[in-house]
Protein backbone atom coordinates (compact mmCIF):
# COMPACT_ATOMS: atom_id res chain seq x y z
CA UNK A 1 0.00 0.00 0.00
CA UNK A 2 1.43 3.44 -1.03
CA UNK A 3 1.34 6.42 1.85
CA UNK A 4 -0.71 9.53 0.51
CA UNK A 5 2.44 11.57 2.30
CA UNK A 6 4.76 10.17 -0.50
CA UNK A 7 1.48 10.64 -3.15
CA UNK A 8 1.18 14.39 -1.77
CA UNK A 9 5.20 15.14 -2.70
CA UNK A 10 4.14 14.26 -6.53
CA UNK A 11 1.27 17.38 -6.61
CA UNK A 12 3.37 20.81 -7.02
CA UNK A 13 0.15 22.29 -5.20
CA UNK A 14 0.94 21.27 -1.56
CA UNK A 15 4.42 23.19 -1.56
CA UNK A 16 2.54 26.63 -3.52
CA UNK A 17 2.84 29.39 -1.27
CA UNK A 18 1.23 32.18 -2.40
CA UNK A 19 1.20 35.48 -0.35
CA UNK A 20 -1.80 35.56 2.25
CA UNK A 21 -4.13 38.75 2.14
CA UNK A 22 -6.47 39.58 5.05
CA UNK A 23 -9.62 38.57 3.25
CA UNK A 24 -8.25 35.74 1.34
CA UNK A 25 -7.00 32.35 2.56
CA UNK A 26 -4.18 30.91 0.88
CA UNK A 27 -4.56 28.28 -1.95
CA UNK A 28 -1.99 25.98 -1.50
CA UNK A 29 0.39 24.71 0.37
CA UNK A 30 1.22 21.75 2.74
CA UNK A 31 -1.80 22.44 4.91
CA UNK A 32 -4.40 22.54 1.53
CA UNK A 33 -7.22 19.66 2.42
CA UNK A 34 -8.25 19.20 -0.87
CA UNK A 35 -11.90 16.97 -0.71
CA UNK A 36 -13.12 18.00 -3.85
CA UNK A 37 -11.77 15.54 -6.39
CA UNK A 38 -15.00 14.42 -7.67
CA UNK A 39 -15.21 18.00 -9.32
CA UNK A 40 -11.67 17.60 -10.43
CA UNK A 41 -8.73 16.30 -9.65
CA UNK A 42 -5.32 17.88 -8.64
CA UNK A 43 -2.69 17.68 -11.38
CA UNK A 44 0.64 16.19 -11.05
CA UNK A 45 3.58 17.67 -11.73
CA UNK A 46 4.47 14.54 -14.40
CA UNK A 47 1.31 15.60 -16.31
CA UNK A 48 1.89 19.20 -16.06
CA UNK A 49 5.54 18.88 -17.32
CA UNK A 50 4.17 16.57 -20.22
CA UNK A 51 2.04 19.35 -21.30
CA UNK A 52 4.75 21.51 -21.16
CA UNK A 53 7.09 19.65 -23.03
CA UNK A 54 4.91 19.48 -25.60
CA UNK A 55 4.19 23.27 -25.97
CA UNK A 56 7.95 23.98 -25.52
CA UNK A 57 9.75 21.28 -27.49
CA UNK A 58 7.42 20.24 -30.59
CA UNK A 59 3.85 21.98 -30.41
CA UNK A 60 3.55 21.00 -34.30
CA UNK A 61 0.23 20.47 -35.51
CA UNK A 62 -0.47 16.53 -35.78
CA UNK A 63 -1.74 14.55 -38.82
CA UNK A 64 -0.99 16.67 -41.55
CA UNK A 65 3.45 17.60 -41.41
CA UNK A 66 5.48 16.06 -43.28
CA UNK A 67 8.91 17.51 -40.82
CA UNK A 68 10.14 15.48 -38.00
CA UNK A 69 8.44 18.14 -35.25
CA UNK A 70 4.97 17.23 -36.63
CA UNK A 71 5.39 13.33 -36.83
CA UNK A 72 6.77 13.38 -33.16
CA UNK A 73 3.24 15.41 -32.40
CA UNK A 74 1.14 13.03 -34.28
CA UNK A 75 3.38 9.81 -33.25
CA UNK A 76 2.91 10.98 -29.13
CA UNK A 77 -0.34 12.07 -29.57
CA UNK A 78 -1.78 8.93 -31.21
CA UNK A 79 0.12 6.94 -29.00
CA UNK A 80 -2.21 7.81 -25.99
CA UNK A 81 -5.36 6.26 -28.04
CA UNK A 82 -3.40 2.88 -27.34
CA UNK A 83 -2.94 4.10 -23.69
CA UNK A 84 -6.61 5.35 -23.40
CA UNK A 85 -8.07 2.03 -25.27
CA UNK A 86 -6.26 -0.68 -23.07
CA UNK A 87 -6.76 1.08 -20.08
CA UNK A 88 -10.46 1.08 -20.08
CA UNK A 89 -10.67 -2.57 -21.68
CA UNK A 90 -11.36 -1.10 -25.08
CA UNK A 91 -10.82 -3.75 -28.13
CA UNK A 92 -9.31 -1.41 -30.31
CA UNK A 93 -7.81 2.14 -30.24
CA UNK A 94 -10.21 3.08 -32.68
CA UNK A 95 -12.70 3.18 -30.00
CA UNK A 96 -11.45 6.35 -29.07
CA UNK A 97 -12.57 9.39 -29.98
CA UNK A 98 -10.61 12.52 -28.63
CA UNK A 99 -13.45 15.07 -27.03
CA UNK A 100 -13.31 18.20 -24.58
CA UNK A 101 -14.84 15.93 -21.24
CA UNK A 102 -17.63 14.56 -20.58
CA UNK A 103 -20.06 16.79 -21.25
CA UNK A 104 -18.81 16.82 -25.14
CA UNK A 105 -18.64 12.85 -25.01
CA UNK A 106 -22.64 12.76 -24.24
CA UNK A 107 -23.49 15.74 -26.40
CA UNK A 108 -21.76 13.83 -29.48
CA UNK A 109 -23.01 10.20 -29.22
CA UNK A 110 -26.57 12.10 -28.90
CA UNK A 111 -26.15 14.30 -31.85
CA UNK A 112 -24.81 10.59 -33.66
CA UNK A 113 -27.22 8.90 -32.32
CA UNK A 114 -30.00 11.16 -33.60
CA UNK A 115 -30.56 9.96 -37.06
CA UNK A 116 -31.75 6.85 -35.85
CA UNK A 117 -34.08 7.60 -33.55
CA UNK A 118 -38.06 8.25 -34.54
CA UNK A 119 -40.82 9.67 -32.93
CA UNK A 120 -42.33 7.60 -30.15
CA UNK A 121 -39.29 6.24 -29.63
CA UNK A 122 -37.87 6.26 -25.60
CA UNK A 123 -34.77 7.22 -24.19
CA UNK A 124 -34.43 6.26 -20.49
CA UNK A 125 -32.04 7.90 -17.93
CA UNK A 126 -32.12 7.68 -14.26
CA UNK A 127 -32.26 10.32 -11.07
CA UNK A 128 -29.05 9.78 -10.16
CA UNK A 129 -27.66 11.50 -13.20
CA UNK A 130 -25.49 14.29 -13.23
CA UNK A 131 -26.70 17.03 -16.16
CA UNK A 132 -24.74 15.94 -18.43
CA UNK A 133 -26.23 12.89 -19.05
CA UNK A 134 -29.55 14.07 -18.79
CA UNK A 135 -29.97 17.01 -20.63
CA UNK A 136 -28.66 15.95 -24.03
CA UNK A 137 -31.00 13.12 -23.68
CA UNK A 138 -33.95 15.38 -22.80
CA UNK A 139 -33.22 17.45 -25.55
CA UNK A 140 -32.73 15.12 -28.10
CA UNK A 141 -36.45 13.53 -27.16
CA UNK A 142 -37.74 16.86 -26.93
CA UNK A 143 -36.82 17.38 -30.57
CA UNK A 144 -37.50 14.11 -32.28
CA UNK A 145 -40.90 13.55 -30.79
CA UNK A 146 -39.57 10.82 -28.07
CA UNK A 147 -40.75 9.59 -24.95
CA UNK A 148 -38.26 10.63 -22.23
CA UNK A 149 -38.43 8.31 -19.04
CA UNK A 150 -36.07 9.04 -15.54
CA UNK A 151 -35.61 5.78 -13.23
CA UNK A 152 -36.49 6.86 -9.88
CA UNK A 153 -34.23 5.44 -7.02
CA UNK A 154 -34.48 3.27 -4.25
CA UNK A 155 -34.37 4.55 -0.95
CA UNK A 156 -30.81 3.15 -1.00
CA UNK A 157 -29.50 5.82 -3.67
CA UNK A 158 -29.61 3.00 -6.30
CA UNK A 159 -30.95 2.71 -9.65
CA UNK A 160 -34.46 1.14 -9.12
CA UNK A 161 -34.05 -2.31 -11.32
CA UNK A 162 -37.42 -3.41 -11.24
CA UNK A 163 -38.56 -0.05 -12.24
CA UNK A 164 -35.84 0.02 -15.11
CA UNK A 165 -36.94 -3.85 -15.94
CA UNK A 166 -40.69 -2.97 -16.57
CA UNK A 167 -39.86 0.67 -18.76
CA UNK A 168 -37.69 -1.05 -21.44
CA UNK A 169 -39.68 -2.30 -24.27
CA UNK A 170 -38.92 -2.50 -28.25
CA UNK A 171 -38.96 1.13 -28.93
CA UNK A 172 -36.52 1.92 -25.82
CA UNK A 173 -33.47 2.91 -28.00
CA UNK A 174 -31.14 4.65 -25.53
CA UNK A 175 -30.23 3.72 -21.45
CA UNK A 176 -28.07 6.10 -20.26
CA UNK A 177 -26.89 6.34 -16.63
CA UNK A 178 -23.42 6.65 -14.94
CA UNK A 179 -21.06 3.66 -13.49
CA UNK A 180 -20.47 6.16 -10.63
CA UNK A 181 -23.34 8.74 -9.28
CA UNK A 182 -21.70 12.39 -8.97
CA UNK A 183 -23.54 13.17 -5.66
CA UNK A 184 -24.38 9.99 -3.85
CA UNK A 185 -21.12 7.81 -4.67
CA UNK A 186 -23.48 4.84 -5.67
CA UNK A 187 -21.39 2.34 -7.32
CA UNK A 188 -23.54 1.00 -10.15
CA UNK A 189 -23.42 -2.55 -11.33
CA UNK A 190 -23.12 -1.15 -14.75
CA UNK A 191 -22.36 -4.99 -16.13
CA UNK A 192 -25.09 -6.72 -14.68
CA UNK A 193 -27.73 -3.58 -15.72
CA UNK A 194 -26.13 -3.26 -19.78
CA UNK A 195 -26.95 -7.24 -19.46
CA UNK A 196 -30.46 -6.42 -18.37
CA UNK A 197 -31.70 -4.08 -20.62
CA UNK A 198 -29.79 -6.21 -23.52
CA UNK A 199 -31.64 -8.92 -22.85
CA UNK A 200 -34.74 -7.77 -22.71
CA UNK A 201 -33.87 -5.38 -26.15
CA UNK A 202 -31.03 -6.06 -27.84
CA UNK A 203 -30.96 -3.42 -30.08
CA UNK A 204 -30.96 -1.00 -27.54
CA UNK A 205 -27.81 1.33 -27.17
CA UNK A 206 -26.24 1.44 -23.59
CA UNK A 207 -24.57 4.71 -22.64
CA UNK A 208 -22.25 5.27 -19.88
CA UNK A 209 -21.26 8.14 -18.18
CA UNK A 210 -18.09 7.24 -16.62
CA UNK A 211 -16.37 10.26 -15.33
CA UNK A 212 -16.47 9.07 -11.53
CA UNK A 213 -15.36 5.88 -12.18
CA UNK A 214 -12.02 6.08 -14.44
CA UNK A 215 -9.56 7.33 -11.77
CA UNK A 216 -11.16 5.31 -8.83
CA UNK A 217 -11.26 1.79 -10.33
CA UNK A 218 -10.24 -0.75 -12.65
CA UNK A 219 -12.67 -0.37 -15.78
CA UNK A 220 -13.14 -2.71 -17.97
CA UNK A 221 -15.98 -1.38 -20.94
CA UNK A 222 -16.00 -4.87 -23.41
CA UNK A 223 -16.69 -6.51 -20.29
CA UNK A 224 -19.60 -4.05 -19.48
CA UNK A 225 -20.83 -4.51 -23.31
CA UNK A 226 -21.78 -0.72 -23.50
CA UNK A 227 -21.70 0.95 -26.63
CA UNK A 228 -20.84 4.61 -25.28
CA UNK A 229 -18.52 5.05 -22.49
CA UNK A 230 -17.85 8.72 -21.60
CA UNK A 231 -15.10 10.45 -19.27
CA UNK A 232 -13.02 13.42 -18.46
CA UNK A 233 -9.14 13.90 -18.20
CA UNK A 234 -9.42 16.46 -15.79
CA UNK A 235 -11.25 13.89 -12.93
CA UNK A 236 -8.35 11.91 -13.94
CA UNK A 237 -5.33 13.88 -12.73
CA UNK A 238 -5.27 15.38 -16.39
CA UNK A 239 -5.63 18.56 -17.81
CA UNK A 240 -9.17 20.09 -18.97
CA UNK A 241 -10.36 20.49 -21.89
CA UNK A 242 -9.65 17.07 -22.72
CA UNK A 243 -12.44 14.23 -22.89
CA UNK A 244 -13.17 10.55 -24.35
CA UNK A 245 -16.04 9.19 -26.21
CA UNK A 246 -15.11 5.08 -26.48
CA UNK A 247 -17.41 3.96 -28.71
CA UNK A 248 -17.96 0.28 -29.68
CA UNK A 249 -16.64 -0.44 -33.42
CA UNK A 250 -19.36 -2.07 -34.96
CA UNK A 251 -21.45 0.53 -33.66
CA UNK A 252 -19.17 3.94 -34.55
CA UNK A 253 -18.87 2.00 -38.26
CA UNK A 254 -22.82 2.68 -38.98
CA UNK A 255 -22.66 6.24 -37.72
CA UNK A 256 -22.37 9.15 -39.85
CA UNK A 257 -20.01 12.47 -38.64
CA UNK A 258 -21.79 15.25 -36.95
CA UNK A 259 -18.99 17.99 -37.47
CA UNK A 260 -17.26 19.14 -40.32
CA UNK A 261 -13.99 20.20 -41.01
CA UNK A 262 -10.28 19.45 -40.99
CA UNK A 263 -8.64 16.55 -40.51
CA UNK A 264 -11.90 14.16 -41.09
CA UNK A 265 -12.31 13.62 -44.84
CA UNK A 266 -10.57 11.88 -47.52
CA UNK A 267 -12.20 13.87 -50.57
CA UNK A 268 -13.87 16.78 -50.10
CA UNK A 269 -14.71 17.68 -53.41
CA UNK A 270 -16.48 14.55 -54.62
CA UNK A 271 -20.39 14.92 -55.27
CA UNK A 272 -20.37 12.32 -51.99
CA UNK A 273 -17.78 13.47 -49.62
CA UNK A 274 -15.87 10.49 -48.30
CA UNK A 275 -14.84 10.63 -45.16
CA UNK A 276 -11.84 8.92 -42.91
CA UNK A 277 -12.82 5.71 -40.82
CA UNK A 278 -14.18 5.97 -37.03
CA UNK A 279 -13.04 7.47 -34.82
CA UNK A 280 -10.95 10.07 -37.31
CA UNK A 281 -14.28 10.97 -38.84
CA UNK A 282 -15.95 12.20 -35.48
CA UNK A 283 -12.42 14.47 -34.62
CA UNK A 284 -13.00 17.67 -37.16
CA UNK A 285 -10.71 20.28 -36.03
CA UNK A 286 -7.26 20.55 -34.00
CA UNK A 287 -8.19 18.73 -30.95
CA UNK A 288 -5.99 19.88 -27.65
CA UNK A 289 -3.08 18.17 -28.26
CA UNK A 290 -0.82 19.14 -25.50
CA UNK A 291 -4.01 18.38 -23.17
CA UNK A 292 -4.24 15.23 -25.01
CA UNK A 293 -0.79 14.16 -24.35
CA UNK A 294 -0.60 14.90 -21.16
CA UNK A 295 -3.48 12.64 -20.46
CA UNK A 296 -1.32 9.70 -21.79
CA UNK A 297 0.79 10.49 -19.17
CA UNK A 298 -1.76 10.63 -16.23
CA UNK A 299 -2.68 7.22 -17.75
CA UNK A 300 0.85 6.44 -16.66
CA UNK A 301 0.99 7.59 -13.64
CA UNK A 302 -2.36 5.82 -12.49
CA UNK A 303 -1.26 2.36 -13.69
CA UNK A 304 2.30 3.19 -11.62
CA UNK A 305 0.16 3.10 -8.38
CA UNK A 306 -1.95 0.55 -9.57
CA UNK A 307 -5.90 1.16 -9.99
CA UNK A 308 -6.25 -2.06 -7.34
CA UNK A 309 -4.12 -0.06 -5.04
CA UNK A 310 -6.47 2.94 -5.74
CA UNK A 311 -9.28 1.85 -5.36
CA UNK A 312 -8.43 -0.12 -1.87
CA UNK A 313 -6.68 2.95 -0.23
CA UNK A 314 -9.72 5.35 -1.28
CA UNK A 315 -12.21 2.48 -0.06
CA UNK A 316 -10.37 2.55 3.88
CA UNK A 317 -10.68 6.29 3.66
CA UNK A 318 -14.34 6.21 2.70
CA UNK A 319 -15.17 3.72 5.20
CA UNK A 320 -12.89 6.20 7.31
CA UNK A 321 -14.88 9.11 7.18
CA UNK A 322 -18.32 7.19 7.16
CA UNK A 323 -17.74 5.74 10.49
CA UNK A 324 -16.45 8.89 11.71
CA UNK A 325 -19.04 11.40 10.41
CA UNK A 326 -21.64 8.80 12.37
CA UNK A 327 -20.20 8.91 15.63
CA UNK A 328 -19.36 12.57 15.52
CA UNK A 329 -22.50 14.00 14.62
CA UNK A 330 -25.14 11.17 15.30
CA UNK A 331 -28.76 12.38 14.13
CA UNK A 332 -27.31 15.60 13.05
CA UNK A 333 -25.78 14.68 10.19
CA UNK A 334 -27.89 13.02 6.89
CA UNK A 335 -25.52 10.99 5.06
CA UNK A 336 -27.36 10.78 1.48
CA UNK A 337 -26.71 7.60 -0.19
CA UNK A 338 -25.72 4.15 0.13
CA UNK A 339 -23.90 4.56 3.13
CA UNK A 340 -22.66 1.27 3.18
CA UNK A 341 -19.13 1.63 1.77
CA UNK A 342 -19.20 -1.29 -0.21
CA UNK A 343 -21.03 0.13 -2.89
CA UNK A 344 -20.07 3.56 -1.92
CA UNK A 345 -17.51 5.38 -3.99
CA UNK A 346 -14.77 7.89 -2.27
CA UNK A 347 -18.23 10.50 -2.83
CA UNK A 348 -20.26 11.47 0.70
CA UNK A 349 -22.92 14.22 0.36
CA UNK A 350 -24.54 15.06 3.47
CA UNK A 351 -26.42 17.99 5.43
CA UNK A 352 -25.45 19.07 8.82
CA UNK A 353 -28.31 19.85 10.88
CA UNK A 354 -30.38 22.83 9.61
CA UNK A 355 -27.52 24.67 8.26
CA UNK A 356 -26.62 25.75 4.84
CA UNK A 357 -24.36 23.83 2.69
CA UNK A 358 -22.81 27.20 1.27
CA UNK A 359 -21.89 28.06 4.86
CA UNK A 360 -20.45 24.69 5.95
CA UNK A 361 -18.15 25.12 2.73
CA UNK A 362 -17.36 28.88 2.51
CA UNK A 363 -16.85 28.40 6.32
CA UNK A 364 -14.10 25.27 5.99
CA UNK A 365 -12.47 27.24 2.47
CA UNK A 366 -11.58 29.92 5.43
CA UNK A 367 -9.54 26.84 7.25
CA UNK A 368 -7.95 25.77 3.41
CA UNK A 369 -10.41 22.90 3.08
CA UNK A 370 -12.36 22.50 -0.17
CA UNK A 371 -15.28 20.71 -0.17
CA UNK A 372 -18.21 21.57 -2.77
CA UNK A 373 -22.47 22.73 -1.86
CA UNK A 374 -24.90 23.06 -3.60
CA UNK A 375 -26.83 20.72 -6.27
CA UNK A 376 -23.65 19.12 -7.88
CA UNK A 377 -25.25 19.68 -11.51
CA UNK A 378 -27.66 17.03 -10.49
CA UNK A 379 -30.89 19.02 -9.91
CA UNK A 380 -33.44 16.14 -10.52
CA UNK A 381 -31.29 14.16 -7.35
CA UNK A 382 -31.99 16.64 -5.07
CA UNK A 383 -35.07 17.54 -6.38
CA UNK A 384 -36.63 13.57 -5.99
CA UNK A 385 -34.76 13.87 -2.45
CA UNK A 386 -36.55 17.06 -0.89
CA UNK A 387 -33.31 18.46 -0.78
CA UNK A 388 -32.15 22.48 -1.93
CA UNK A 389 -28.14 21.47 -1.73
CA UNK A 390 -25.88 19.18 -0.19
CA UNK A 391 -22.33 19.53 1.43
CA UNK A 392 -19.94 16.77 -0.63
CA UNK A 393 -17.13 15.56 0.22
CA UNK A 394 -14.68 13.33 -2.37
CA UNK A 395 -11.73 11.68 -2.24
CA UNK A 396 -8.31 11.02 -4.32
CA UNK A 397 -5.15 8.93 -3.62
CA UNK A 398 -3.54 12.21 -1.88
CA UNK A 399 -5.83 12.53 0.81
CA UNK A 400 -5.24 10.66 4.49
CA UNK A 401 -7.53 10.08 7.40
CA UNK A 402 -5.57 13.11 8.61
CA UNK A 403 -7.80 15.03 5.66
CA UNK A 404 -10.61 14.00 7.74
CA UNK A 405 -10.17 14.75 11.29
CA UNK A 406 -9.23 18.24 10.01
CA UNK A 407 -12.56 18.47 8.49
CA UNK A 408 -13.88 17.02 11.13
CA UNK A 409 -12.80 19.14 13.84
CA UNK A 410 -13.89 22.23 11.18
CA UNK A 411 -17.37 20.82 10.77
CA UNK A 412 -17.69 20.73 14.55
CA UNK A 413 -16.61 24.53 15.13
CA UNK A 414 -19.17 24.79 12.41
CA UNK A 415 -21.90 23.19 14.37
CA UNK A 416 -21.63 25.29 17.51
CA UNK A 417 -21.09 28.62 15.51
CA UNK A 418 -24.46 28.08 13.07
CA UNK A 419 -26.21 26.92 16.36
CA UNK A 420 -29.55 28.84 16.61
CA UNK B 1 -11.12 37.45 8.20
CA UNK B 2 -14.03 35.58 8.26
CA UNK B 3 -16.70 36.28 6.44
CA UNK B 4 -18.56 35.48 9.55
CA UNK B 5 -18.41 37.93 11.92
CA UNK B 6 -20.17 38.52 15.10
CA UNK B 7 -22.42 40.91 13.58
CA UNK B 8 -23.47 38.39 11.29
CA UNK B 9 -23.62 35.07 13.37
CA UNK B 10 -26.10 37.40 15.96
CA UNK B 11 -28.46 38.20 12.99
CA UNK B 12 -28.71 34.92 11.58
CA UNK B 13 -29.42 33.55 15.30
CA UNK B 14 -31.47 36.16 16.38
CA UNK B 15 -33.18 37.36 12.88
CA UNK B 16 -34.98 40.89 13.67
CA UNK B 17 -38.38 41.23 11.97
CA UNK B 18 -38.72 37.62 10.88
CA UNK B 19 -42.51 36.56 10.32
CA UNK B 20 -45.27 37.85 8.14
CA UNK B 21 -47.65 40.80 8.56
CA UNK B 22 -51.10 40.14 7.82
CA UNK B 23 -52.14 43.33 6.95
CA UNK B 24 -48.99 44.38 4.71
CA UNK B 25 -49.33 46.67 1.57
CA UNK B 26 -46.48 45.51 -0.17
CA UNK B 27 -45.40 42.06 -0.27
CA UNK B 28 -42.78 40.71 -2.59
CA UNK B 29 -40.95 37.00 -3.00
CA UNK B 30 -37.86 35.87 -4.61
CA UNK B 31 -36.07 32.62 -4.57
CA UNK B 32 -32.31 32.50 -5.68
CA UNK B 33 -32.78 28.88 -7.49
CA UNK B 34 -28.88 28.23 -7.72
CA UNK B 35 -28.60 28.22 -3.53
CA UNK B 36 -32.23 26.87 -3.25
CA UNK B 37 -32.41 30.09 -0.79
CA UNK B 38 -36.21 32.02 -0.95
CA UNK B 39 -37.55 35.51 0.88
CA UNK B 40 -40.50 36.91 1.25
CA UNK B 41 -40.93 40.47 2.52
CA UNK B 42 -44.17 41.99 3.80
CA UNK B 43 -43.82 45.90 4.35
CA UNK B 44 -46.63 48.31 5.76
CA UNK B 45 -46.14 51.83 3.97
CA UNK B 46 -48.40 54.38 5.39
CA UNK B 47 -47.87 58.09 4.08
CA UNK B 48 -44.68 57.31 1.87
CA UNK B 49 -43.12 56.28 5.53
CA UNK B 50 -42.30 52.06 5.82
CA UNK B 51 -44.05 51.70 9.07
CA UNK B 52 -43.68 48.15 9.47
CA UNK B 53 -41.57 45.25 7.26
CA UNK B 54 -40.93 41.44 8.22
CA UNK B 55 -39.01 38.43 6.64
CA UNK B 56 -39.45 35.49 5.83
CA UNK B 57 -37.91 32.30 3.90
CA UNK B 58 -34.52 30.19 4.14
CA UNK B 59 -31.66 30.19 2.91
CA UNK B 60 -27.95 30.64 3.85
CA UNK B 61 -26.17 32.67 7.20
CA UNK B 62 -25.71 35.64 4.73
CA UNK B 63 -28.64 35.92 3.11
CA UNK B 64 -30.48 35.84 6.54
CA UNK B 65 -28.22 38.23 8.32
CA UNK B 66 -28.56 40.49 5.33
CA UNK B 67 -32.74 40.46 5.29
CA UNK B 68 -32.45 41.25 9.01
CA UNK B 69 -30.01 44.26 9.20
CA UNK B 70 -32.12 45.77 5.96
CA UNK B 71 -35.49 45.26 7.54
CA UNK B 72 -33.90 47.18 10.65
CA UNK B 73 -32.22 49.62 8.61
CA UNK B 74 -35.56 50.30 6.44
CA UNK B 75 -37.99 50.48 8.90
CA UNK B 76 -39.84 53.91 9.47
CA UNK B 77 -37.59 54.81 6.53
CA UNK B 78 -39.21 56.32 3.40
CA UNK B 79 -40.10 54.63 0.30
CA UNK B 80 -38.12 56.69 -1.65
CA UNK B 81 -34.96 56.60 0.44
CA UNK B 82 -35.25 52.76 1.11
CA UNK B 83 -35.30 52.82 -3.57
CA UNK B 84 -32.10 54.78 -3.45
CA UNK B 85 -30.23 51.93 -1.59
CA UNK B 86 -27.68 50.22 -3.39
CA UNK B 87 -24.87 47.04 -2.90
CA UNK B 88 -23.22 48.96 -1.26
CA UNK B 89 -25.35 50.08 1.00
CA UNK B 90 -25.87 46.46 1.91
CA UNK B 91 -22.04 45.61 1.97
CA UNK B 92 -21.97 48.32 4.47
CA UNK B 93 -24.63 46.94 7.00
CA UNK B 94 -23.09 43.48 6.56
CA UNK B 95 -19.56 44.74 7.21
CA UNK B 96 -17.71 42.62 5.01
CA UNK B 97 -16.72 42.37 1.51
CA UNK B 98 -18.63 39.57 -0.26
CA UNK B 99 -16.79 36.85 -3.39
CA UNK B 100 -19.02 37.31 -6.34
CA UNK B 101 -20.37 33.83 -5.40
CA UNK B 102 -22.00 34.99 -2.39
CA UNK B 103 -22.92 38.50 -3.74
CA UNK B 104 -26.20 37.21 -4.74
CA UNK B 105 -26.77 36.02 -1.47
CA UNK B 106 -25.99 39.04 0.57
CA UNK B 107 -28.27 41.14 -2.17
CA UNK B 108 -31.23 39.02 -1.97
CA UNK B 109 -33.12 41.26 0.58
CA UNK B 110 -32.52 44.41 -0.80
CA UNK B 111 -33.92 43.10 -4.75
CA UNK B 112 -36.78 41.57 -2.54
CA UNK B 113 -37.69 44.62 -0.93
CA UNK B 114 -37.30 47.01 -3.86
CA UNK B 115 -39.58 44.42 -5.86
CA UNK B 116 -42.18 44.66 -2.86
CA UNK B 117 -42.05 48.68 -3.06
CA UNK B 118 -42.87 49.16 -6.44
CA UNK B 119 -45.46 46.37 -6.65
CA UNK B 120 -48.94 46.66 -4.54
CA UNK B 121 -49.97 43.96 -2.80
Amino acid sequence: MFSPQTIKKDFPIFTYHPARNATHSVAGGPDLVYLDSAATTLKPRVVIEAEKEYLEHYSANIARGLYPLAEKATEKFEMVREKVSTFIGAESAKEIIFTSGTTDSLNLAARLLASRLEAGDTIITTAMEHHSNFLPWKELAKKNGLHFRVIPLTEKGTIDIEILKNTIDERTKIVAFSAVSNVLGTINPVKEITTLIKNINPSTIVVIDAAQAVSHMPIDVSEWNADFVAFSGHKMFGPTGVGILYGKSSLLNTLSPVTFGGGMVIDACADETVYKEAPYRFEAGTPNIGGIIALGTAIDYMKSIGMENIQKYEHTLTVYALNRLRETFGENIHIIGPTYPEKQSGIIAFTLSTIHPHDIAATLGEHDICVRAGEHCASPLHKSLGLHATTRISFSIYNSKKDIDKCIAILEEIQTMFSK
Amino acid sequence: MSLYQDLILDHYRNPRNQGVLKNATHYAEVSNLSCGDKLCIDIIVKNDIIEDVKFSGSGCAISQASASLLTEHIKNQSVEKALMLEPKDILELLGVTLSPNRLKCGLLSLETVKKALTQSK
